[in-house]
């Protein structure tokens, strides 16, 4: 790793300022992929301005209709939230198979979102369920937000503070596991939102996550684990490498598809 | 730039400095004179390097020097003093180490487990280990251990 200089950031108007006042500055959340990216020399930032331990950023909001959660909550608490389990469960049944134990202590929704990694799970929670992702600026729906492979809209030094999630009425979320890396070949996610039925695939696009509108349709039509099974999955726009072929993973989007239908059908959150 | 940093590692309170950048690994095996937490693959791959900070399983070379400030540090070797964990105890019963790099890290992670939950399933014990690595062993003497201590803090 190249030297680079630390900040530790105590709110986010001052992770703004250091950010604004270093060469070539790079917000730190959990680190579970910045760290390993400037261990391999593909990142060098000459400061990291570490915002994981601003008190604001941290914990579970209810609100009116929604739940709000701080940018820097790791997964492990969104996977152990009483309030996310019981309202939104596919979401936090996504972050209880991030990673694994230690990742989940340490990684969070904000630092997920801000690589946008295209096989990142909470992507697809987030576009399924019709997120707002806030930042210290404004507000930016989900929609608008992924703009392919490790890009997202964010501005240059735009911090993200929180996501709000409208209560969905049934949720869930499968995934395929790469068996070493743990990253989603396929991940689906779908919801029954105040939007609409929204069903949202990661790991499989090569332009990172998508909404899959077949899906959505047949499962507005039946929200049943057979209706989502019948949908035919192109493998047009699918990704294929080493782990995998495009139409391989066609399959695995369908599949995925029919275990988050039937697990959110199980789970309906009451009222 | 060199950093003060002061937290305590294995119950003992330490303060010294790091430099920019430097790993809590890098910290403990060269500075701290600790070497049970092992260098594997020196980006959050294989879990050799896991430690515990505040509780919580982490990896120490994912983990930079100056963000443990405060904590409490802790490494397999917190678990060994005075005497042998019953999970270190297991391991050699049932020939759960064979080069035996990985296992610090399995201790740690399954000590985690255990402490959080002292009755898991197989399924657990497996979630718990995803992330360390053995790449000689094997992993059913190592689930094998961890589940045969788990029966027996149970039923004691």
């Amino acid at each position: 790793m190249y030297h680079v200089n630390y900040r530790r950031a105590g709110s986010v108007a001052e992770a703004a300022d250091l950010l604004a006042e270093a060469e070539d500055g790079q917000l730190l959340a959990g680190g579970q992929t910045l760290i390993p990216t400037m261990k391999a020399r593909l990142a060098a930032p000459s400061d990291l301005v570490d915002i994981s331990g601003i008190e604001d950023l941290i914990g579970i909001r209810e609100g009116d209709g929604a739940i709000e959660i701080g940018s820097m909550t790791p997964h492990a608490a969104v996977a152990a939230s009483e309030v996310v389990r019981a309202r939104i469960p596919g979401l936090a049944g996504l972050a209880a198979g991030i990673g694994d134990p230690a990742v989940r202590h340490r990684g969070t929704i904000g630092g997920s979102l801000a690589n946008n990694d295209p096989a990142a799970c909470y992507p697809a929670g987030v576009l399924a369920l019709g997120a707002t992702i806030v930042t210290n600026s404004r507000e930016i729906a989900a929609e608008d937000f992924f703009l392919g492979l490790f890009a997202t809209d964010l501005e240059e030094g735009e911090i993200i503070v929180a996501v709000r999630f409208p209560q969905p009425a049934r949720s869930g979320y499968a995934k395929f596991p790469q068996p070493a890396s743990r990253y989603p070949m396929a991940g689906v996610f779908a919801a029954e939102t105040p939007s609409g039925i929204r069903v949202a695939v990661t790991g499989a696009g090569e332009d990172g996550v998508f909404r899959h509108e077949g899906l959505e349709a047949a499962l507005a039509e039946d929200w049943s684990r057979a209706a989502a099974a019948a949908v035919e999955i192109s493998p047009e726009g699918l990704a294929s490498d080493i782990h995998g072929a495009a139409d391989y993973r066609a399959a695995l989007v369908s599949a995925m598809a029919a275990e988050a239908v039937a697990r959110a059908a199980s789970r309906k959150p009451k009222g | 730039m060199t950093t003060p940093v002061h937290f305590t590692h294995n119950g003992r309170p330490v303060s010294l400095f790091t430099e920019a950048g430097e790993s809590l690994l890098s910290l403990l095996r060269l500075k701290l004179g600790d070497q049970t937490p092992k260098y594997g693959c020196g980006q959050g791959g294989c879990g050799a390097c896991s430690v515990r900070i505040d509780g919580q399983l982490r990896l120490a070379c994912l983990t930079l020097a100056e963000t443990v400030d405060g904590a409490e540090v802790e490494t397999v070797a917190a678990l060994s003093a005075p005497n042998l964990d019953p999970l270190q105890e297991a391991f050699m019963d049932h020939f759960a180490a064979q080069c035996g790099y990985c296992t610090p890290g399995m201790i740690v992670a399954a000590r985690t487990l255990l402490d959080t939950n002292p009755r898991p399933s197989r399924d657990e014990v497996i979630e718990a280990i995803s992330g360390n690595l053995c790449r000689c062993t094997g992993y059913e003497p190592i689930i094998d251990a961890i589940l045969a201590v788990a029966a027996q803090e149970v039923s004691a």
